[in-house]
């Protein structure tokens, strides 16, 4: 390398505009070249992305999430002259803004566009292998995370969405105007497929909507996929003959190959099935292939986001849930679990309405204390049913309705089945809470602050819910979150 | 007399609480007026979950300003059919819900025989299931 070459590529800015400098073979920076475009305005079809950069000691912010566009686009460690054959300016993706994250040094926000040119039609593989491919990575960041997305119509409207959605899940369902009820099997493992289908039969008789299989049910010894989905459907008919109501269990068909996923979900297709589970951790391409399959049988399908606290859960690094619920309702899921907030596992009230926004909004608005950095024109695509499960009871029925509005469904299952009186008791306290809280807010009393009363002068007349009141009154998870805006100082849910 | 926890069908959004006086069937209204919905009343003598066409008694109250006018209608209706379940359902116009958004009973016949599960054996263990109306084999009109 000769001297003027060393001074090329020492050059603190941009020289995509001199071809011969940016193409003299050698390792320039990433700002040199063409990542990094302060001036850049993104267009209505760019994909924007926000990520949180932690940089090595001693590397540049701006260089850090020029490397993040270079790494996350056409890249490479060094220059290539076969970038020459190309429209390479549209290939690289180009980070605009770098801001410092407020009240933590050391972290930087970076905004990186990506013109449409760069993903496959229809394919969340392809736009996670781009946007959360190398680039996480990559040794220069210490930790980077991938905070929220704002795909453009046109990019949206290559994908199906959901199968079902939430609107025509309630017509097929017969069910208005309350949030939905559900309860999970337990316990998780052990249970053989009669007296798995016996817990199913007394939650659904007694009141529930739904029941569901665990995420790590699928076919172990103790209970055979088939066995399991034979009794369960004779449970849920018997149950539905019961209350004159349509009722469903959420098959988990979760298996080791495609094959086998297709073929369970044929089985409870056969067995007249209103709905499926896959867990997460079968991947973006089965997900997608399972959508389809669900559109072609009137299947709703039941998203168990099992896995995701291995990225998304740390502030510093992974992807925020916000992202890949996005992902989802894209790929094409009715159900999507989507936190609690007030319930045992990780979630900040505000942080987590805004993934319930991501999945049930036509158009998404800006609201950095929910972690929304972007508006989202969701171009009419169907809605997805969030889910509320984990550690939450009766006693909560106020704060949850308040806090998520009627388009959820929430699922006790410690909370129906640990009931004192039994599964229909438990059954029967989760419905009378909900059905009392809803008519109260329909009222215009004021459920946050009244809740408790409204519970409790239900519960004179109900002994389940009394008995479940009294049995949960002090159970409640108040953690810190890990995961909280950066924009607001979030309320906890007293 | 149905063997579930409420002896009764439980479809719609308040089954489970103590049947809604006029009262507070009115407040209901109210609520979804507020939210500019129509409000519509529909009756069937046959339950079954999967009937989803009940006969509508008029068309949707599009234009409907006042809780009082639906409450007319409703009482017109429980007239006609005292024996009939009857159901209030709110239609909401938005884009992209076009759809029923609130839905309850207001009436429902003194006797509630529910459904039988008629199962057919059919290859291996599996079953073909069919939820049968105890009322339904009467002629319409005089099931309850």
């Amino acid at each position: 390398m000769n001297s003027s070459a060393t001074d090329i590529h020492n050059e603190a800015t941009d020289i995509t505009g001199n071809a011969k400098k940016r193409y003299t073979a050698g390792v320039l920076k990433y700002r040199q070249m063409g990542y990094w475009q302060p001036d850049y305005e993104p267009v209505a079809t760019d994909t924007i992305c926000l990520f949180r950069i932690t940089p090595q000691e001693g590397v540049d912010p701006v260089e850090a999430a020029a490397a993040v566009a270079g790494e996350s686009s056409t890249a490479t460690w060094t220059v290539v002259w076969t970038d020459r054959l190309t429209a390479c300016d549209s290939y690289r993706a180009k980070a605009y803004k770098v801001e410092p994250v407020p009240g933590i040094p050391g972290q930087y926000f970076a905004w990186v566009a990506y013109d449409i040119i760069l993903f496959e039609e229809g394919s969340i593989a392809n736009i996670t292998a781009s946007l959360i491919g190398n680039v996480f990575s990559f040794k220069p960041l210490k930790a980077a995370r991938l905070e929220d997305i704002r795909m453009p119509v046109a990019l949206i409207k290559t994908f199906k969405g959901p199968p079902t959605g939430l609107v025509v899940e309630r017509e097929r369902l017969d069910k208005f105007g309350r949030p939905l009820l559900g309860a999970t099997t337990k316990p998780k493992l052990g249970l053989s497929g009669r007296n798995y289908g016996r817990v199913i039969y007394e939650g659904l008789k007694g009141g529930l909507d739904f029941m569901k299989d665990d995420e790590n049910i699928n076919s172990q010894p103790f209970m055979h996929w088939r066995d399991r989905f034979l009794y369960v459907m004779d449970a849920v008919n018997k149950a539905s003959a019961a209350t004159g109501e349509v009722k469903g269990s959420y098959l988990n068909v979760t298996g080791a190959t495609m094959e086998d996923i297709y073929e369970r979900a044929e089985f409870a297709k056969e067995l007249g099935s209103v709905v499926i589970m896959l867990d997460l951790v079968i991947g973006w391409s089965a997900i997608q292939s399972m959508a389809n399959w669900a559109r072609k049988h009137d299947m709703i399908v039941h998203m168990h986001r099992a896995g995701h606290g291995t990225y998304t859960r740390q502030k510093n690094h992974g992807v925020s849930f916000r992202v890949m619920a996005k992902w989802l309702r894209l790929a094409g899921v009715d159900h999507l679990h989507t936190g609690t907030a007030v319930g045992k596992l990780e979630g900040d009230p505000m942080t987590v309405q805004g993934y319930y926004n991501v999945c049930r909004d036509s158009y998404t608005k800006q609201d950095l204390p929910r972690g929304l950095f972007f508006d989202q024109d969701w171009a009419d695509m169907k809605k997805v049913m969030p889910v509320a499960s984990g550690g939450i009871h009766a006693g909560q029925m106020h704060q949850l309705i308040d806090l998520f509005g009627d388009d959820v469904i929430l699922q006790f299952g410690g909370g129906t089945i640990g009931h004192p009186a039994g599964i229909q008791a438990g059954a029967v306290a989760n419905r009378v809470a909900l059905e009392c809280i809803v008519k109260a807010r329909n009222e215009g009393r004021d459920i946050k602050n009244e809740g408790p009363e409204i519970l409790q002068k239900a519960a004179q007349s109900c002994t389940p819910l009394k008995q479940a009141l009294d049995t949960w009154k002090d159970v409640s998870f108040n953690y810190a979150s890990t995961d909280t805006s950066d924009f607001a100082t979030t309320p906890s849910v007293a | 007399m149905m063997t579930n926890p409420t002896g009764k069908i439980t479809q719609g959004q308040f089954s489970f609480l103590p049947e809604l006086t006029d009262a507070e069937i009115r407040l209901q209204i109210d609520y979804g007026l507020g939210k500019s919905y129509a409000w519509s009343i529909e009756y069937t003598d046959d339950p079954h979950p999967r009937n989803t066409y009940w006969e509508m008694f008029g068309m949707p109250m599009f234009d409907l300003q006042d809780a009082a006018g639906v409450m007319m209608e409703l009482a017109s209706c429980r007239k006609t059919f005292p024996g009939h379940y009857i159901r209030l359902m709110a239609f909401d116009s938005t884009r992209n819900v076009e759809s029923i958004v609130m839905s309850f009973i207001v009436n429902r016949p003194e006797h509630e025989p529910g459904f039988g599960l008629l199962r057919q054996e059919v290859g291996g263990r599996s079953m073909r299931y069919t939820v049968h109306g105890y009322a339904s084999d009467k002629p319409e009109g005089s099931r309850y």
